[in-house]
């Protein structure tokens, strides 16, 4: 199995050859072993978008509970770990917010272990804490999560190789054209220059977008601790129908 | 307007099974509709094999062509057509969905069903198009498949099977790789 050293020296080199302005992650990124054989070797294809892909599927208070926005509730009891919020603004290229719009968590718990049955990571699962939640953004894009701190988990990808600690997003926007998964990850983890995943965005300046702010202000007397992390989705596609007094 | 730089993604990972699959999630209609088709196929990786950490997600219109914009594809009452749905693969990188034959939205364009991949592996999603493989008329008219060679032409065309199902499979690498798109809003 290869070593950190080898993985580090292969980021390096890539990132020294890189030309800023590359702000989404190479497909092509070899460090990240998994990609080899999973990246599209021909360039992609522009198109202008057309019939569905004008259209973000559509969620409503039917298909989202408000309770599932607080991961620390699901069980019987008090999940053990970190307890942290989680706040920030949902908003589009153009810098609209995407209202009403379905937003999907998951993370490991404070040990850094999945409630999955292929994680093999031997470290405890704690039966108050699924790591799984939901919620629609308000009328101004905001959302917000209570949840436990993540742990960082090993993987296999090289020898010693440890995940810096995240929160998988998944997003909508008003196009179908502006769907998206990402990671939200933690202020000052060690990780951060060691992971192939976080720096297969070559630009650190866009790397950096990925990286929550601790905020006091979000912090509660006596009981969580505040993280701020705003989302940008792409640009629409579509003629904004609001007025910008509205918008 | 200003332009604001897009979040990056990021892979969706090999965990995310107990968290985004859900009840219904790939039946936009019931499976004993009549007019449901059932539209699958594998995602397979650079080497032909099936992967089986991907989740693909699709978007399209209803028979009439219309993108409908209403509520639950999450928690399906059995009766709205929500025009979305989300198939994770199974351990050999099959996919299914059960849905409706998408008609026309714009009388110069071939109806197509929008599609989105994710996959552990791949950092970021991809955006492809199924389209359908019976109408000549609107196959031959539409301006974008005119464009594309006979075999990406190919790579973008469901296959009708014997029984009327519709495959579709989604090579991410390879010299039959799929037709992966990039939109004009993406850029920068
Ligand atoms: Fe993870």
């Amino acid at each position: 199995m290869d070593g950190q050293p080898l993985i580090s020296k292969e980021i390096e080199d890539i990132h020294s050859s890189a030309t800023p302005g590359e702000t989404q992650p190479r497909l092509d990124f070899p460090p990240y072993r998994s990609s080899l054989l999973r990246h599209p070797t021909k360039d992609l294809r522009h198109v202008d978008p057309e019939g569905a892909e004008l259209f973000a599927p559509v969620f409503g208070q039917s298909d989202v509970d408000v309770l599932e926005a607080d991961l620390t509730i699901q069980a019987g009891g008090e999940p053990i770990g970190e307890r942290i919020t989680v706040r920030g603004r949902l908003i589009d290229g153009d810098g609209r917010p995407v209202r009403g719009q379905l937003i999907e968590v998951w993370q490991a718990n404070s040990a850094g272990r999945y409630i999955h049955k292929r994680d093999q990571h031997p470290a405890p699962i704690d039966p108050n804490f699924t790591g799984v939640g939901r919620c629609l953004t308000d009328d101004d894009g905001n959302y917000l999560f209570t949840t436990i701190k993540p742990g960082p988990y090993p993987w296999r990808n090289h020898h010693n190789a440890w995940r810096p600690a995240h929160i998988h997003f998944s997003l909508f926007g008003t196009d179908f054209t502006q769907r998206m998964i990402t990671q939200m990850y933690f202020p000052g983890d060690p990780l951060f220059a060691l992971d192939p995943i976080y720096q297969s965005i070559t630009d650190p300046a866009a790397r950096d977008r990925l990286i929550a702010g601790y905020d006091h202000d979000e912090s509660r007397h006596e009981w969580s601790m505040g993280y701020r992390w705003d989302i940008v989705l792409t640009g629409s596609h579509r003629t904004p129908m609001e007025t910008e007094e509205d918008a | 307007m200003s332009s604001v730089m897009p979040t990056p993604g990021q892979t969706i990972g090999p965990f995310f099974h107990y968290a985004l699959p859900f009840e219904f999630d790939r039946e936009l209609v019931a499976r004993e509709q009549p007019d449901a088709v059932r539209l699958h196929g594998y995602v397979l990786d650079g080497d032909g094999h099936g992967i089986q950490d991907a989740m693909i997600e699709i978007r399209q219109a209803d028979a009439s062509g219309h993108v409908p914009e209403v509520p639950g594809s999450l928690r399906r009452d059995g009766a709205s057509f929500t025009g979305w749905g989300r198939s994770s693969t199974d351990p050999t990188g099959h996919y299914w969905f059960s849905t409706l034959e998408p008609g026309q939205t714009d009388p110069d364009s071939a109806p197509f069903i929008a599609v989105t991949v994710f996959a552990r592996g791949l950092l970021n999603r991809l955006f492809t198009r199924i389209y359908l493989p019976d109408d000549e008329a609107s196959l031959s008219i539409d301006p974008f498949l005119s464009g594309l060679d006979e075999q990406e032409r190919q790579a973008m065309t469901a296959i009708r099977e014997p029984d009327g199902h519709l495959r579709f499979d989604i090579r991410l690498q390879g010299p039959d790789q799929s037709v992966f798109l990039t939109y004009p809003r993406h850029a920068g």
